[in-house]
């Protein structure tokens, strides 16, 4: 099928045509089928529109850990809020980031207790914070995957300001996929591959999956019939037997990425092991920044010394939602003790996180 | 330790934005009080727009709202605090169906304000006023020292009169009830959005900050008939907000087409750029409306024949499936809920 012109890609009769087919395909397969999907964004297109009510029964999607504010571990956090309580500091870091409960606070409660912290768009406009600000230390806290790091590398390299520096929390996708796929008890059909991370990294990365692991891999957008046409790329592969990575989100995503934002990362980070909330540690499933450039980063600048975190509290099954094991209504905090207004774990909490979307969309 | 049943130990920026957090701190506040109404009036314990004193020996009741005004930036595309003061309070009246007569106001302002402001804003506020034929009647002002205040805000008192028989409530919604909203979604809210520091967004969008009150004017007929069961200014909150609200107390379902409801393509774009979600997001010059189904089209006509309703449309109607929750048919067919926001508007990060 054709990847459509951008104005199929909220058409209803379009959608119906491809749902169409994906029902007519999953009924030759006929078997349940698993899915997965890494990125909020994709499980905020599903929910948003509700595509999961139009798909078969015995098609699923999962939804991988592709929050990058539900894989920050508590300890980044707790280093933030550390540094945010000296006077001299402001902190600046995106939206959903400062409702996130840490071992004791969020930075939101750091906030209203006469914190500091201040939500931006991007570094550029922590860099603008610290040029006004000459006295004091802005302190970034970048968190995300490969999508966001380049900003910030953009920033590094172009000299910002001595009192600007940043907490790397950065992770890496195609390392926890990785992680996902050798536990073998998961047993996923496809992956929907984000879109915003492949237009920095390109397909390659990808490719040991369809190829070494045999699992067929779909780089898909994020407009509703994005995902569903994502979706029937998948399923055209299971039933074919056929093992590829294809790229849906052609119209963006370049099969090579965007070499310019690669060799600023490339520059400025390097990859390290790294602990994912809720997963653990995933070897080269972080960034920390190279050593030439260490007197922008927070953790060596300000030596921030914190207590023993505490990631996931008693009785929260975020680890198991986030990598697709179960869903969220199977965790028994979720709806009754866990909500939005007093979440428990991680994925309540960010607006891109699985419980949070399901609690508001379903 | 927090105190029972509260969420925090501290009052928290989202406690004032429209969702649950913001119930929870109203609940907080009432739920001591001992009188709670007038002469079986509508009291604090509706938390509806505003309140009602029916006057003995008369076919009348008093409508009272009461509202405090923050903004910031004081002077937004379309409109300042003091055009939002004066239609808020305005439109309070409006959506429990009464004709509004008066207003009170007060204005605190901190050290160091400048009386060039202060003249605009007054003169938006007097000027809105006068338009919708509303006396102001009596005030008072404070001045606090620097740093305890920011700039500037107002808290109004809305009086108005209506037919002791006309219920217009959140809690009135009616089976197979059509629900209208009197012109495009979120403006105010996106354009306040748009018109911080920092975004660095150009845009032609204004506030749709407005007086409802030639809306009323064309459909006093229909209120006084109780046609219309129940209206509701979206502000902090949006739809979403309101019409969680309206289905929780009327106990209905409310199911919603999402092709029906306008967003200007601005709102759209920004919302979409930002992670934001234009129904929870204010407006300041638009109702939402359930109305009998049989009345809807008429109804609809009247409000489209204004010029603020001009772009009116119906976009759901109420149902008996899923009580108490609010469905939308999306774009392209599929079906999900429109939750309660729970608090701050925050963008997402990528």
């Amino acid at each position: 099928m054709e990847i459509p012109g951008t104005q199929h890609l909220r058409d209803k009769d379009f959608t119906s045509k491809v749902i169409r087919a994906i029902n007519s395909l999953a009924r030759e397969i006929n078997k349940p089928l698993k899915l997965m999907h890494v990125c909020g964004t994709h499980e905020h297109t599903i929910a948003r529109y509700g595509l999961r009510s139009l798909l078969p029964k015995n098609l699923e999607i999962l939804s991988g850990p592709g929050c990058p504010v539900c894989v920050c571990p508590a300890a980044d956090i707790d280093k933030a809020i550390e540094l945010g309580k000296r006077k001299d500091i402001i902190i600046t870091t995106f939206g959903d980031m400062i409702r996130v409960p840490a071992t004791n606070l969020s930075l939101a409660e750091l906030k209203a207790t006469g914190g500091d912290v201040r939500i931006v768009y991007g570094p550029h406009d922590a860099i603008k914070i610290a040029i006004d600000n000459p006295h004091k230390e802005i302190v970034f806290f970048a968190i995300g995957f490969e999508t966001t790091v380049p900003t910030v590398g953009y920033e590094i390299v172009n000299g910002p300001p001595p009192n600007f520096s940043v907490i790397c929390a950065y992770k890496l996708i195609p390392a926890a996929l990785e992680l996902l796929i050798s536990q073998s008890q998961l047993r996923i059909d496809g992956f929907i591959s984000p879109g915003h991370v492949s237009t920095i990294i390109g397909l390659e990365p990808f490719k040991i999956f369809s190829d070494a692991y045999r699992v067929p891999n779909v780089i898909a957008g994020f407009e509703p019939n994005d995902v569903l046409l994502g979706i029937l790329m998948l399923l055209q592969q299971i039933k074919n037997k056929k093992f590829e990575t294809l790229n849906e989100y052609s119209r963006v995503v370049k099969p090579e990425g965007n070499k310019i934002a690669q060799k600023i990362i490339n520059d400025v980070f390097e990859p390290v092991s790294s602990p994912w909330r809720g997963i653990g540690r995933i070897l080269d499933g972080g960034l920390a920044i190279r050593p030439e450039f260490e007197k922008y980063d927070a953790d060596k600048k300000f030596n921030i010394q914190i207590g023993k975190s505490q990631d996931i509290p008693p009785g929260c099954s975020c680890h198991l939602v986030m990598v697709g094991k179960i869903s969220p209504p199977e965790c028994k905090l979720f709806r009754t003790s866990c909500t939005p207004l007093n979440p428990i774990g991680p994925c309540m909490v960010s607006m891109e996180g699985t419980c949070s979307i399901y609690y508001k969309y379903h | 330790m927090s105190p029972k049943n509260i969420s925090s130990e501290i009052i928290k920026l989202a406690h004032g934005a429209g969702g649950v957090l913001q119930e929870e701190l109203i609940s907080f506040i009432t739920k001591n009080i001992t009188y709670k109404n007038v002469n079986k009036g509508i009291g604090v314990q509706e938390l509806d727009d505003g309140a009602t004193i029916p006057l003995e020996n008369y076919d009348k009741e008093i409508v009272i709202t009461a509202d405090g005004h923050t903004v910031y930036p004081l002077f937004f595309p379309g409109g300042n605090l003091g055009t939002l003061s004066a239609c808020g309070t305005i439109n309070d009246l409006i959506m429990m169906g009464a004709q509004p007569l008066a207003l009170t106001s007060i204005v605190i302002v901190e050290e160091g304000f400048k009386f060039e402001q202060l003249e605009k804003i007054i003169d938006s506020f007097n000027f809105k006023a006068k338009e919708a034929k509303v006396a102001i009647i009596a005030g008072d002002t404070k001045v606090m020292p620097k740093g305890t205040l920011n700039d500037m805000i107002m808290a109004t008192t809305g009086i108005g009169i209506k037919d002791k028989n006309v219920i217009v409530l959140d809690n009135n919604l009616k089976q197979a009830d059509k629900i209208i909203i009197t012109g495009s979604i979120g403006d105010h809210g996106t354009a306040l959005i748009a018109s911080r520091e920092g975004l660095n967004i150009s845009t032609d969008l204004t506030s749709d900050v407005g007086s409802l009150l030639e809306i009323y004017n064309v459909l006093r007929e229909e209120i006084n008939n109780n046609f219309i069961h129940a209206m509701k200014d979206p502000t902090r909150g949006g739809i979403a907000g309101a019409l969680n609200d309206w289905a929780k107390k009327s106990n209905v379902g409310i199911l919603l087409e999402e092709d029906k409801v306008t967003l200007k393509r601005q709102v759209k774009a920004i919302c979409e750029m930002l992670g934001l979600d234009p129904y929870a997001i204010a407006s300041e010059g638009r109702a939402l409306m359930s109305v009998d189904s049989d009345k809807a089209d008429e109804i609809l006509k009247k409000i489209r024949s204004t010029k603020i309703g001009k772009d009116a449309v119906i976009i759901g109607e109420v149902n008996s499936n899923h009580p108490r929750k609010v469905l939308l048919n999306t774009l392209v067919g599929g079906t999900r809920f429109v939750d309660m926001p729970i608090g701050e508007n925050i963008p997402r990060i990528c």
